[in-house]
């Protein structure tokens, strides 16, 4: 069943005009906006400035904010919280995401609605808790065990740090599954101009209730679109739910046609609704010879690389990814069939590139360029990839890492 | 029944009469899912017969009673109780209840999980959530062993007592748990044992009507593995062994309530006083700062 009801914000946690704000500033203004009145959260750099803000304002809206004592109780209270049918987050950086793997995959396997944020920072292990980076994206998408899919976003400027996050909100609430805002410590500390709209003209996702008798609900019985329904917890529906492999009614059964029964629609409810979920930005793409395929704060200089390109009479385009999980498998395919190179630019050892590279099917050339040696906002080393790669002459196979590009 | 002339008995005067058999406390258990997983003689099945007992007795709405467990035999009591139940992972049930609490704060959540889950790998939840002084009850089964994945050493295990992980004796000293409680900040500790079923009722029903922290430790027999591992004979000599040596000590210092292997423990109410909560706090720090805010705009 599709439900195309869209309810507007309610106004008390919109704070509409024009602000100056960071990114993390923007993000609890973006959950405050999209009704989120739960936040709880470690503090770890550098994303405690979510908390801060979202708990200056708590006072204004009557939010809940609770520090918690490490990101594995963070979320766990966080998806209790979801379950009272109050909109939550929690939010980290690197070594606390990865404490939460254990209860993202409890939040699939729940099929709660939640968001969280990482506010990526270098890695591994504690790394540099100030150098932003793009190192958890494989993580986001494969961090927990087991098979699941998930819906992860990645916002490049304090506006779409605001945006994101409610989009995050209304698409937790539709596929009902636990989805991450993919930040950095580049765009939480930047600080930009945020045009916050009038609260009519912010559309949210309500959450899917179920409605009928209450001694006839089955938590996980599922509509043919997959997503089951929810109820609130004290409405009394005397429901149980486990994290074990269940039944319709929530009950655990240990065989693999349960299995099948359980786990096939996690991963269907997402793959199924792709063409809603995904979302992308182009430019320039259509004569494109060179596309740069990017995400968050590397999609900055993304578009700057290409206007100086197509001044040199390079034909490059851009492709920003705004969800990146799931992927946009189709449209890098037929991007590939039709491009000489993808250059894809990252603040990491190259993650992304490997999607990108398995979607082009060996018929364009991918260019991986490490960024950020030289600032995230400086497009050099993207550029003289491109400019390296309009010389060659030859099609090549594999992911190709421009050492020059590195300043090694 | 009746004899006819001929002196049989007649046929029909057999036939049984068909009663209902209902159980006493079909509308606290999920009667779809029994039988359960519990093994004969382990001490759990008390311990949900005194809960679903105190929840009648203490006249709550149960509509706005829920229960949380981890992971464990007893993590699967969630599972058999009718109310909003959620069986989370291992050792974060009290992270996630406090979440359910936080998020609608007109629930009683119920923390219903073993000694393993509860103070091994969620210890720092359990000692947090004290502090914090979160409203909820923690009812603790303590078997002294991991039974669920077949017999491994607990943090409760009393030294020298034999699990599959120490073959040769326990060489690491127990937690107690009373006084672990306590000490982080509970407002009410209690500790009986599965055969203790009227005090342990009356203790679950005192808890379910306060605010704030509660523990109550249920001393329970494994008769599947900590019994034969030890050689203790079956659960129901466990339960007798565990009730007939107890000593019951209300007020105890909890320092005084460590329990070694196979020697009386001291059971009892040992805690109860008022803190305010983490709810009333909140909302009292909340409630005053819209205040300042308001006199600050008028001024």
């Amino acid at each position: 069943m599709k439900t195309k009801t869209k309810v507007k914000a309610e106004p008390m946690g919109v704070l509409t005009g024009t602000h100056n704000l960071n990114g993390s500033e923007a993000c609890a203004e973006g959950a405050l906006s999209a009704g989120c009145r739960f936040l709880g959260a470690y503090p770890i750099v550098p994303a405690l400035e979510v908390c801060e803000r979202f708990l200056e304002r708590a006072k204004e809206v009557g939010a809940t904010f609770i520090q918690m004592e490490d990101e594995i109780s963070a979320l766990a209270a966080v998806l209790g919280a979801s379950w009272t049918g109050t909109k939550s987050m929690t939010v980290t950086s690197g070594p606390g995401f990865s404490l939460m793997m254990e209860h993202l995959g409890l939040g699939v396997m729940l099929e709660t609605p939640c968001v969280i944020v990482d506010i990526q920072r270098a890695g591994p292990a504690i790394g540099i808790p100030t150098l932003p980076s793009q190192g958890d994206m494989m993580q986001a998408r494969w961090g927990s065990h087991g098979d699941y899919e998930i819906i992860a976003l990645s916002p490049s400027s304090p506006q779409e740090m605001f945006d994101f996050t409610i989009k995050a909100f209304n698409l937790s609430e539709r596929y009902r599954v636990p989805v991450t805002v993919m930040s950095d410590g580049y765009v939480a500390h930047l600080r930009e101009r945020v045009a916050i709209p009038p609260a009519g003209e912010i559309k949210i996702e309500p959450r899917r209730y179920y409605k009928g008798p209450k001694d006839k609900y089955l938590p996980f019985q599922r509509d043919d679109d997959f997503v089951p329904r929810m109820v609130d917890i004290g409405d009394g529906y005397s429901f149980h739910v486990t994290g074990l492999t269940h039944d319709e009614r929530g009950y655990p059964i240990m065989n693999e046609e349960c299995q099948e029964f359980n786990v096939h629609p996690l991963v269907k409810k997402i793959r199924h609704y792709v063409d809603e979920i995904i979302e992308v930005q182009e430019a320039e793409t259509e004569d494109a010879e060179i596309v740069i395929v990017s995400y968050g704060a590397t999609s900055r200089v993304a578009l700057k690389a290409v206007e100086q390109a197509r001044k040199s009479g390079i034909k490059a385009g851009s492709l920003k990814l705004v969800t990146v999980w799931p992927f946009p498998d189709k449209r890098v395919a037929e991007l590939a069939r039709k491009v000489k190179a993808f250059v894809v630019p990252e603040m990491n050892c190259g993650q992304i590139v490997l999607e990108v590279e398995r979607c082009s099917y060996g018929n364009a050339d991918v260019i991986f360029v490490p960024h950020g040696e030289k600032g995230v906002d400086n497009p050099d080393d993207l550029l003289s990839a491109i400019e390296q790669t309009t010389k060659e002459k030859k099609m090549r196979r594999g992911i190709i890492e421009y050492k020059q590009a590195r300043g090694v | 029944m009746s004899i006819n002339k001929q002196g049989e008995y007649k046929v029909e005067a057999l036939k049984t009469i068909e009663m209902e058999e209902v159980h006493p406390m079909e509308n606290l258990l999920r009667m779809d899912r029994m039988p359960h997983i519990w093994c004969p003689g382990c001490g759990i099945g008390l311990a949900v017969t005194a809960f679903s007992a105190a929840l009648e007795k203490a006249k709550i709405d149960l509509n706005k009673v829920s229960i949380i467990s981890g992971i464990g035999c007893t993590g699967r009591v969630a599972g058999y109780v009718k109310l909003d139940s959620f069986h989370t992972t291992h050792g974060r049930a009290i992270a996630f209840a406090t979440g359910i609490k936080l998020g609608n704060p007109e629930m009683k959540v119920v923390v219903f999980s073993g000694d393993g889950d509860l103070i091994s790998i969620g210890g720092n939840h359990f000692i947090h959530a004290a502090r914090r002084n979160i409203d909820m009850l923690v009812i603790c089964v303590n078997n002294f062993i991991y039974a669920m994945t077949g017999g491994q050493v607990a943090p409760t295990t009393p030294l020298t007592a034999y699990a599959t992980t120490s073959p040769y004796g326990c060489v690491e000293p127990p937690f107690n748990i009373p006084y672990i409680a306590d000490s982080s900040g509970a407002v009410y500790v209690a500790r009986w044992t599965a055969l203790h079923i009227r005090r342990l009722t009356n203790s679950i029903t005192e808890a379910l009507n306060k605010s704030g922290f509660s523990v109550i430790e249920v001393i329970s027999p494994c008769a599947m593995y900590y019994s034969r591992i030890n050689r203790l004979g079956d659960g129901l000599d466990m339960m007798k062994f565990y009730h007939d040596n107890s000593e019951i000590r209300h007020w105890e210092d909890t320092k005084n309530l460590d329990i070694a292997f196979q020697t009386p423990i001291v059971v009892g109410k040992f805690v109860d006083r008022e803190r305010p909560t983490y709810t009333e706090s909140y909302n009292k720090w909340l409630l005053s700062l819209r205040k300042t805010d308001a006199i600050e705009a008028n001024r």
